[in-house]
């Protein structure tokens, strides 16, 4: 029982190790591969089910007492956001295994890949700061050579400034621990919850607060921290793109609400205002710069920063009905966001160009492919029924309630703008003339699309629609994930024990 | 490089070398030392061989890939936290067995610790030798 909320970390730890060995056996290692990924959504489901049914869930490694030694917590939010990743593991794989190259797969593609899985599932879970670090960088070593891999010039060009950026930000975060162990002498989440509680406001908190956020920022792209985004993720294979897209912006923005609902909740109004104020001018210029760009990648990119501003608003708010819309639209946004990519990279497969100016009629020659992408663009843009819908609903609803008109209006006039961009893919891409000149000089035209590849955009486009049609156990789900971090007790007793 | 001093000199110290990073691994519980620098120390024996002779000669020294090394150490560390399970504890919970002596080395603590330091010995060992491998069969 005390290894279930471990078994995200160990399952992805144990296919990486296996499937490093198995290098030359090519069937093995897909087989291996995909099995890890089943196991890691049946823990994942199982967890979310436990935690559920007999709430929050704590483990204390190596059995050494809670605040001295690392404790895994799983709470409706880590369980939710493992369960989401773990999905989104599986359907990536699946679409990899039609999508990454020979080369890349004998570098060692699999086992990366496991390995970035086990150190987003360690994020989510742990609940312990500095800890939560050491999953940073597991999940940032093991990114950085996924996105180098390949070694091509603009790979190299890319990933050199995620790196960069990225180190930038472990040593905000590294400084912002260090400033708050000095002051509270814990590094437990739950500890520093309760210490932290009976401080009034200290300069020091806030000088953590904002060190942490910018941490985070960067790790969440949000604006003006984002800049790594848009120079690195259309380089790699789409199946690599894909996977940072679902997952790692998302730690950041999980990690966010995690620490600026648990413990720096001392000054709302300073903290979490600017929160607001960034989240908007996140959205916003995310959403600009999408509308500049002539490349799917480059535009799917910048929309992924403007999503992010929506997370970050209903944190920003800080009720359970915002918190639970963020947590909402977190979830949606993995799903739709990566299929996007993932339908991206089969026009690519197709016609051999990621440029929309060089695309166009695919809608006349694969007209299911152009529903998948037109659901998921709808769904991203906030067209009801869809799921996209349901997430802006629940962030703005809960915006009118606290009467942040302003912010709901910026939301809203960006969902139009989204929408905008969206119908320009994808009517440039399906729905225009094929163009007479292409960039390589000749037609590309392979028989079809592969199985593999189409298969997980199916089942994704499936979800953002049944997630849109039938949300209210999932709502339900966001709700109790909220309350449980609003009030704080259950989290702190369950890490702690009972409070004396 | 093909120099006669190197090679006979690599004679001697790659062997001194290797049992030097089981002592530097195995006093590491208490005392400076422990599984990643003796995994260096055992790795730098194995690249003394690659410059002093070739890669080749080096890998075959070795016996099993650099990647099984790698494989190896992280399931031998992942057993180490997943003993204390068995017995019904929290993941990573310490098992120690009963102490006892040998001859030159002393008093020696067998537990799941330096289970878990052996994996991160073969690991470090692995990965190092792996890289600097591609890298010198590359330039």
């Amino acid at each position: 029982m005390s290894l279930l909320p471990v078994l995200p970390v160990i399952i992805p730890l144990l296919t990486a190790a296996l499937s490093l060995a198995m290098a030359r056996h090519r069937t093995l290692q897909r087989g291996l591969s995909l099995a890890g990924s089943a196991g890691l959504v049946a823990a994942a489901v199982t967890l979310l089910a436990t935690v559920r049914h007999e709430g929050i869930i704590a483990v204390e490694i190596g059995s050494w007492p809670a605040p001295f030694g690392i404790v895994l917590v799983a709470d409706m939010l880590s369980a939710i956001m493992v369960l989401a990743s773990s999905l989104l593991g599986l359907s990536v794989v699946v679409y990899a295994l039609g999508n990454v190259d020979q080369a890349r797969v004998s570098f060692g593609f699999h086992p990366l890949f496991h390995a970035l899985l086990m150190g987003v599932c360690g994020a989510f879970l742990t609940g312990d700061l500095f800890n939560l670090y050491v999953w940073f960088e597991v999940m940032l070593m093991a990114s950085f050579v996924l996105l180098a891999l390949g070694g091509e010039k603009n790979q190299l060009a890319g990933a050199f400034k995620y790196v960069t950026l990225n180190f930038i930000a472990s040593s905000f975060f590294l400084t912002g621990i260090g400033l708050l162990y000095g002051k509270t002498g814990t590094l437990n989440m739950a500890d520093l919850a309760q210490k932290t509680a009976s401080q009034s406001d200290s300069g020091l908190m806030l000088t953590s607060a904002m060190l942490l956020f910018l941490a985070f920022g960067i790790k969440a792209a949000v604006f003006p921290l984002f800049s790594w985004l848009p120079a690195s993720y259309h380089t790699p294979p789409t199946a690599v793109t894909a996977i940072f897209a679902a997952l790692l912006t998302k730690v950041g923005v999980y990690a966010l609400i995690r620490m600026f609902t648990l413990v720096f909740i001392q000054n709302t109004a300073l903290t979490h205002g600017l929160i607001l104020g960034v989240s908007a001018a996140t959205m916003v210029v995310g959403v600009l710069g999408a509308a500049a760009h002539f490349d799917i990648r480059r535009i799917l990119s910048f929309h992924i920063i403007s999503q992010i501003g929506y997370m970050t608003l209903g944190l920003g708010f800080f009720t359970v009905a915002g918190i639970a819309g963020a947590i909402f639209y977190v979830v949606h946004n993995m799903i739709v966001k990566t299929n996007l990519f993932l339908a991206g990279g089969i026009v690519n497969h197709l016609r051999g160009t990621f440029n929309l100016k060089y695309l166009g009629g695919l809608y006349r020659a694969y007209p299911l492919l152009a529903f998948l992408f037109l659901v998921s663009a709808l769904s991203q843009a906030g067209v009801p029924p869809l799921s996209g819908f349901l997430a802006k609903l629940m962030v703005i609803r809960a915006g009118l309630a606290v009467g942040e008109y302003a912010l709901v209006a910026v939301a809203l006039a960006v969902g139009i703008l989204t929408l905008y961009s969206m119908t320009k893919i994808w009517t440039e891409a399906f729905w225009k003339e094929p163009p007479t000149e292409y960039p390589s000089g000749e037609k590309n035209t392979p028989a079809g699309v592969p199985w593999l590849l189409l298969a997980p955009v199916m089942a994704l486009t499936a979800l953002t629609i049944g997630l849109g049609l039938f949300p209210e156990s999932f709502i339900q789900m966001t709700q109790e994930a909220a309350e449980q971090l609003m009030d704080r007790t259950a989290y702190i007793r369950a890490v702690l024990g009972p409070v004396p | 490089m093909n120099s006669l001093l190197l090679q006979a000199a690599a004679k001697i110290v790659v062997p001194i070398q290797l049992i030097f990073s089981l002592l530097t691994l195995l006093r590491g519980h208490n005392l400076p030392g422990g599984g990643f620098i003796g995994g260096l120390l055992a790795a730098t024996a194995f690249l003394l061989l690659a410059v002093a002779h070739d890669v080749d000669r080096a890998r075959r020294r070795m016996c099993v890939p650099p990647r099984w090394l790698m494989t190896g150490g992280l399931l031998v560390a992942l057993s180490s936290g997943l003993w204390g399970t068995l017995t019904g504890a929290a993941f990573m919970t310490g098992h120690w067995w009963p102490d006892f002596t040998l001859p030159v080395m002393g008093g020696l603590k067998l537990g799941t610790p330096l289970l878990f330091d052996c994996g991160v010995f073969l690991v470090v060992w692995g990965i190092t030798t792996e890289i600097a491998f591609h890298v010198m069969e590359e330039s």
